[in-house]
């Protein structure tokens, strides 16, 4: 299992990516964008979060299996959370 | 009977088998870490719409300085790790001790900073419990938010010892050679961990520090 | 004195050889001992409450201790049995078997998790011992959190350390279904028992972390007032069942399944007939799994949650019992016109049919909004969960157990006595449980040690009932190890089954297979050779 090698200035582009990245959330925080500012702090969070997954534990080059793994994660933390926003979202809708 | 291949279990019909259940297995341990974490997250998730106030004042409170240096030095530390995976993969020993040890210094970094961090705030009187002591409004609810932030710190400071032991492990390892080319699983599995350790940091960040900087 | 070849079990004698066993047939029979010992700790209590419940007045326990005994009886009869007991023993033993491979991808693993069972188990038996918890075992904020004076967090730990052996038994399952099957056997020929257990790994990987994080959340408020269950300070006790029933609603899914893909296997055995409509089969055991991740604000339609979340998990709760239904309608197609022998483990699964698809229904009546407001915390509940658990699960355990003993241990049990035993079970359970559905239908609430006097018929015709259920039970205790000794030697394959597991000798030699077998035929392929003949 050798794997794919990645050639060094792949990783280190990814590297940079994500420190640019760092550096945009933290300057976009201290701008006023009212609620997008959530969300674009978690957009942020996200495409690190993808860029890592992919490039750094190799999931590009993995089986079809590992990736279903990792979205299978992904989307099981979201019904969590999002059925039971779900519930405390509408409580006060009666 | 199978030839005798070093490396291969006596369950598996081959190493490329093996190594696959390898990664699968770990893979698979990282999705109950998502949700283990995730039950965190979901608590935050629902606390942080409830007292929106609160918890802003809270994360004010936080370091956005250090906070961004731990980014900083995690992402560092999965650049190391994959490049100390990458020197097995090109059957440089050396380089893989060089840069297990690297890793394992920034994951220390970051927990040395992380104790310092904790100890301020212990001594701002901020850790949830009977020495609460909040000065602004709302201090149930700041309470709450804290409770959240050492609870999901504490939590991920936890995974970075355990994977800081994991890595020496991997570097006693890799110094004697066990990693060759064909042969790094152990290496490869450790870093998916590590990594995991370190996108969970990558939304902790701005989650607990991020919240209303603007004015 | 005869030569028996050498198997897992006379390979090699000693302790150390069985408690660092790395055979998963030997860790089955590890897990074996330690679950049958849990099952009767777990009965013990219940034979306690039955006793006390013989009269209205509680005369026989106080309130208090009346508390504990449901509280002890429910956590350890559910993460001391009912959770891991098919996939622990059962599945441990033959998952591999069925595949073809020599192990589970993980021998070591599967020790440990072994180990951490036990572990968890002994803290819980600490604090049982030390004076028990008496929250019930869902551990509902805030008395569980705040005002309990009981060993609340011991018992947590043990729960949360038993948390890791599901989690590691399921990741165990899942990585060697994916990656260790025969040349030949592809997913659609995998017997039945295996997409059960694949499903049910699914759903102990994604579902057990989140009680792990919820006890430790627990631990933690209890342990510093942190705050976050407490709604002195603005913390919600209904995030608590939020997160616990996110895992526990689930957890009964991890219970079922397996014993669904036994039934499957007694079910085409006994009927030397392939299980109509397989795909839809092992689809529904996926859609279970699945759908059953999505419905867990039932058990909340009183706890103050919102009406419109109440409604969605309403609806997808009469939506999960869909892929269930669908499981009882083809094992039935499977029995009509099949070749049916009455033997011990078909007559668990026959039972089981009909208790389960009671234990179902009586699902749907829950699941209605307006009809569990009247029912629910009532003994309606009660009698529910238990069709389902001890009517369903429980029976098909027996008749798994039954089902595979020859293959596991070489001996075939006294069939005519199991038989019995069988027939004992399924009286003693109806006649404890249906009585309940009425009382809680009546409005008996559960949890309480006293009752008015007009319950008190029923009530005893259920402590009646538990007596013989619990005599049925001590039944097979008794034979099945008489068995050990003195039973008649099994074949490979006594009930001339299909499957990969009878291709091997009883007992099977430690590494399964001499030659990895390479699959050719389609799962269940009863009858082909006859209609070979015939045609």
């Amino acid at each position: 299992m050798s794997g794919h090698l990645v050639p060094l200035k792949g990783y280190l582009g990814i590297f940079l990516a994500l420190m640019a990245l760092t550096a945009v959330t933290v300057y976009v925080a201290f701008l006023d964008l009212g609620p997008m500012n959530t969300v674009a702090a978690m957009t942020i969070a996200a495409v690190k979060a993808v860029l890592v997954v992919l490039y750094f534990m190799h999931v590009r080059w993995s089986s079809r299996l590992v990736w279903i793994f990792a979205a299978a994660g992904v989307f099981w933390l979201m019904i969590m959370i999002g059925l039971t926003m779900a519930d405390y979202g509408t409580r006060d809708w009666l | 009977m199978q030839a005798d291949v070093p490396g291969l279990a006596h369950h598996f019909e081959d190493l490329e088998q093996q190594h696959e259940a390898g990664r699968l297995g770990m893979w698979a341990f990282l999705v109950t870490e998502v949700m283990f974490f995730g039950g965190l997250f979901t608590g935050f998730t629902i606390y942080w719409n409830a007292y929106p106030d609160a918890f802003r004042a809270g994360s004010h409170h936080l370091d956005v300085r250090l906070g961004t240096l731990y980014t900083a030095v995690l992402i560092g530390s999965s650049l190391t790790m994959a490049l100390a995976i990458r020197a097995a993969q090109v059957g440089r020993r050396r380089a893989q001790v060089g840069w297990l040890v690297t890793t394992m210094l920034l994951g220390t970094t970051f927990l040395v900073v992380k104790g310092f961090e904790y100890q301020h705030k212990w001594a701002d009187g901020l850790l949830p419990g009977p020495g609460f002591a909040w000065e602004g409004p709302d201090a149930p609810h700041a309470r709450i938010f804290f409770s959240f932030y050492f609870a999901m710190t504490g939590l991920h400071a936890l995974h970075m010892l355990i994977g800081i032991g994991v890595l020496l492990t991997m570097c006693v390892k890799a110094a004697r050679g066990a990693f060759t080319p064909s042969h790094h699983a152990g290496l490869e599995i450790s870093g998916l961990y590590w990594h995991f350790v370190d996108v969970v940091w990558i939304f902790l960040f701005p989650l607990l520090y991020l919240i209303g900087r603007h004015g | 004195m005869t030569n028996t070849p050498e198997n897992y079990i006379n390979t090699d004698f000693g302790w150390k050889s069985w408690l660092l066993t790395l055979d998963h047939k030997r860790i089955a029979i590890l897990y074996l001992l330690s679950i049958s010992f849990f099952f009767f700790v777990g009965g013990f209590f219940a034979v306690l409450m039955r006793i006390e419940l013989l009269t209205p007045q509680g005369d026989l326990v106080q309130a208090e201790t009346y508390n504990k005994l449901f509280t002890m009886h429910g956590l350890v009869l559910i993460f001391f049995f009912l959770i891991p007991g098919i996939p622990a023993v059962l599945g441990n033993f033959l998952v591999p078997m069925m595949i073809g491979a020599r192990d589970l991808a993980f021998p070591r693993l599967n020790l440990l998790s072994w180990y951490i069972f036990v572990t968890g188990g002994l803290f819980t038996l600490y604090a049982v011992a030390a004076g028990g918890v008496d929250t019930g075992w869902t551990f509902y904020t805030p008395y569980s959190s705040t005002y309990s004076n009981t060993h609340v967090i011991a018992v947590g730990l043990g729960a949360f350390i038993t948390g890791f052996s599901s989690i590691l038994t399921g990741l165990n399952f899942l990585v060697t279904i994916h990656t260790m099957r025969a040349p030949g056997l592809s997913w659609f020929r995998l017997p039945l028992f295996i997409w059960a257990q694949y499903a049910t790994s699914l759903i102990m990987l994604l579902g057990t972390p989140v009680i792990a994080i919820t006890i430790l959340l627990l631990a933690l408020e209890r342990l510093f007032r942190i705050g976050i269950f407490d709604p002195s300070i603005g913390g919600d006790p209904v995030l608590f069942q939020h997160l616990f029933w996110f895992y526990s609603h689930p957890a009964v899914y991890i219970m079922i399944l397996p014993a669904m893909g036994i039934i499957s296997e007694i079910i085409a055995c006994f009927a030397r007939k392939r299980v109509f409509g397989y795909r839809f089969v092992a689809f529904s055991s996926l859609a279970i799994a699945i759908l059953g991740f999505f419905v867990w604000g039932h058990h909340m339609f009183l706890s103050g949650q919102s009406v419109y979340a109440g409604l969605v998990f309403s609806i997808l709760s009469f939506l999960v019992a869909i892929p269930s239904a669908v499981k009882v309608f083809n094992w039935t197609a499977t029995l009509y016109k099949g070749s049916i022998s009455l033997t011990t483990p078909m007559l668990y699964a026959l039972g089981f049919l009909g208790l389960f698809t009671i234990g179902g229904l009586t699902g749907l009546f829950l699941a209605s909004l307006g009809l569990d407001v009247h029912v629910h915390d009532t003994y309606f509940v009660v009698a529910h969960f238990h069709y389902i658990m001890v009517g369903g699960v429980v029976m098909a355990y027996l008749g798994g157990i039954h089902f595979w003993w020859p293959k596991i241990f070489g001996r075939m049990y006294p069939e005519f006595v199991a038989r019995f035993a069988a027939i004992v079970v399924f009286i003693g359970f109806n006649l404890t449980f249906f009585p309940q559905f009425l009382l809680g239908y009546l409005g008996m609430p559960r949890r309480y040690h006293a009752y008015v006097e007009e319950f008190q018929v029923l009530n005893v015709m259920s402590s009646a009932g538990a007596s013989i259920l619990g005599f049925g039970y001590l039944l097979p205790m008794i034979y099945l190890v008489w068995s050990l000794r003195s039973g008649k030697r099994a074949g490979a394959n006594p009930w001339d089954a299909k499957g990969l597991e009878w291709q091997t000798p009883s007992p099977p030699p430690t590494t399964n297979f001499a030659v990895t077998p390479v699959v050719t035929e389609e799962a269940y392929a009863y009858g082909e050779e006859e209609a070979a003949v015939a045609g």
